[in-house]
């Protein structure tokens, strides 16, 4: 067992989030096609209000921390969240559209020790990457970003979100990764938006297409492991978790509601009332079982391939 | 000639958490990861900079772990200067102020 396996079944055996990701904003600077959030910036917690949230991670034993939006850097306090939460001992992510990342942002970046920017590059053409993000000239932004990061030896992942209008060009983005020296993940997943509306789903590639990315060694690694059947389902199975949800992850929003996963958007309870240890508690014991009703619309390309999510937590609708 | 004494303070670059009776650190500089076992735990959770190694040995790794002071030693010392060779401890002959 890897060490990153070892300290993930401690935490789990004791109830804790190893890792937190955490929406500073859903505020954003883009407007991305296949965006599930609204962009409204109403009822964000404060700096004080955030910086409490990330002590009782810290209490609580969370070690991994994903700064998120929306666009993170839009807040002012954004470089004195990440302080706060590198001084709290937590290995932070930051997860930005970059377009606000020049020379000074990038030495900053470094100096805090961030553990990795992560960046979605949706194609190497300025026209289709544009297109997504409804913000001409945000490729050669974010691409810009990345060179004065990568001048600073911060760690950078590109995140290739793969839709109808760019599928095709996902070979070109792994390569550009290559040239920029970064990282490189591929994602086909759409998620319904927030508010129930599953259009969206429309900009999804096809299972065809799908299939293809997902036996592609450059994309997913060894395929073979990748696509190895599901082990039969026995006892230790069904004793144990059906994923991440309720039990490694913590998913906390703008305005203080915890989810069980950034997937699975069912406020579980609010950050201003009570603290997140009682309602990671409750959500721990929710998801060890079948969980209570959720509407169908919330759960997102659930069983599109047997390592993905699988939302074992059946809905009844 | 007596030896001089080390003192320790936790590297800035390293992300930490404690988890249990074990520590868990990362290195932002590499990504490698660290588990600590409870006496790597009490050495790193004493390191302020301020509290000579010898002290740490005596007061905190023998008082807790009923061991004798010669063994203690011995296991301290290699176990700071792993962790300075990996960058996670800064290791000085004088106070480190942070």
């Amino acid at each position: 067992m890897s060490l990153l396996a070892e300290m993930t079944q401690k935490a789990t055996d004791q109830g804790i989030p190893l890792s937190a990701h955490l929406d500073i904003t859903w505020r954003c600077n883009e407007r991305c096609v296949h965006c599930y959030l609204d962009h409204n910036g109403e009822g964000e917690m404060t700096t004080g209000e955030i910086k409490d949230v990330i002590s009782q991670l810290a209490d609580t034993g969370t070690f991994f921390l994903s700064i998120s939006g929306g666009e993170p850097l839009l807040r002012r306090d954004c470089f004195e969240i990440l302080e706060y939460a590198r001084e709290l001992g937590f290995s932070v992510k930051l997860k930005t559209n970059a377009v606000m990342i020049g020379a000074a942002q990038a030495a900053r970046l470094k100096n805090l020790g961030i553990e990795q920017v992560q960046i979605s590059i949706y194609s190497h053409l300025p026209e289709v990457h544009d297109a997504i993000t409804k913000l001409p000239g945000s490729l050669r932004r974010s691409l810009q970003a990345i060179r004065y990061l990568r001048a600073e030896g911060v760690k950078v992942s590109i995140t290739n979100v793969l839709m109808k209008q760019n599928v095709t060009n996902a070979k070109a983005v792994r390569l550009l990764a290559k040239e920029l020296d970064v990282e490189f993940v591929v994602d086909p997943t759409i998620t319904p938006m927030f508010n129930g509306d599953r259009s969206i789903l429309n900009l999804g590639i096809s299972n065809q297409e799908l299939d293809e990315i997902f036996h592609t060694e450059e994309f997913i690694g060894n395929v073979g492991e990748f696509c190895a059947p599901v082990s039969e389902v026995d006892e230790d199975v069904l004793e144990g978790y059906s994923c991440s949800a309720g039990h490694t992850l913590a998913d906390i929003s703008p305005s203080g509601d915890v989810y069980p996963c950034v997937q699975f958007p069912m406020p579980c309870g609010n950050l201003r009332e009570k603290s997140f240890r009682d309602i990671w508690f409750a959500i721990s014991l929710r998801c060890r079982f079948p969980v209570a009703p959720i509407p169908l619309h919330w759960l997102g390309q659930a069983g599109v391939h047997p390592n993905s999510c699988r939302v074992r937590c059946q809905p009844s609708v | 000639m007596p030896q001089s004494e080390k003192y320790l303070t936790k590297s800035k670059t390293v992300a930490a958490r404690v988890l249990g009776d074990e520590v868990i650190i990362m290195s932002t500089a590499d990504s490698t990861i660290f588990m600590l076992n409870p006496t790597g735990t009490v050495i790193w959770q004493a390191a302020d900079g301020n509290t000579p190694l010898s002290r740490i040995i005596v007061e905190k790794l023998c008082e807790q772990f009923d061991v004798p002071v010669e063994q203690a030693a011995t296991d301290a010392e290699d176990f700071v200067a792993e962790m300075a060779a990996h960058g996670v401890l800064v290791v000085s002959e004088e106070p480190i102020s942070r």
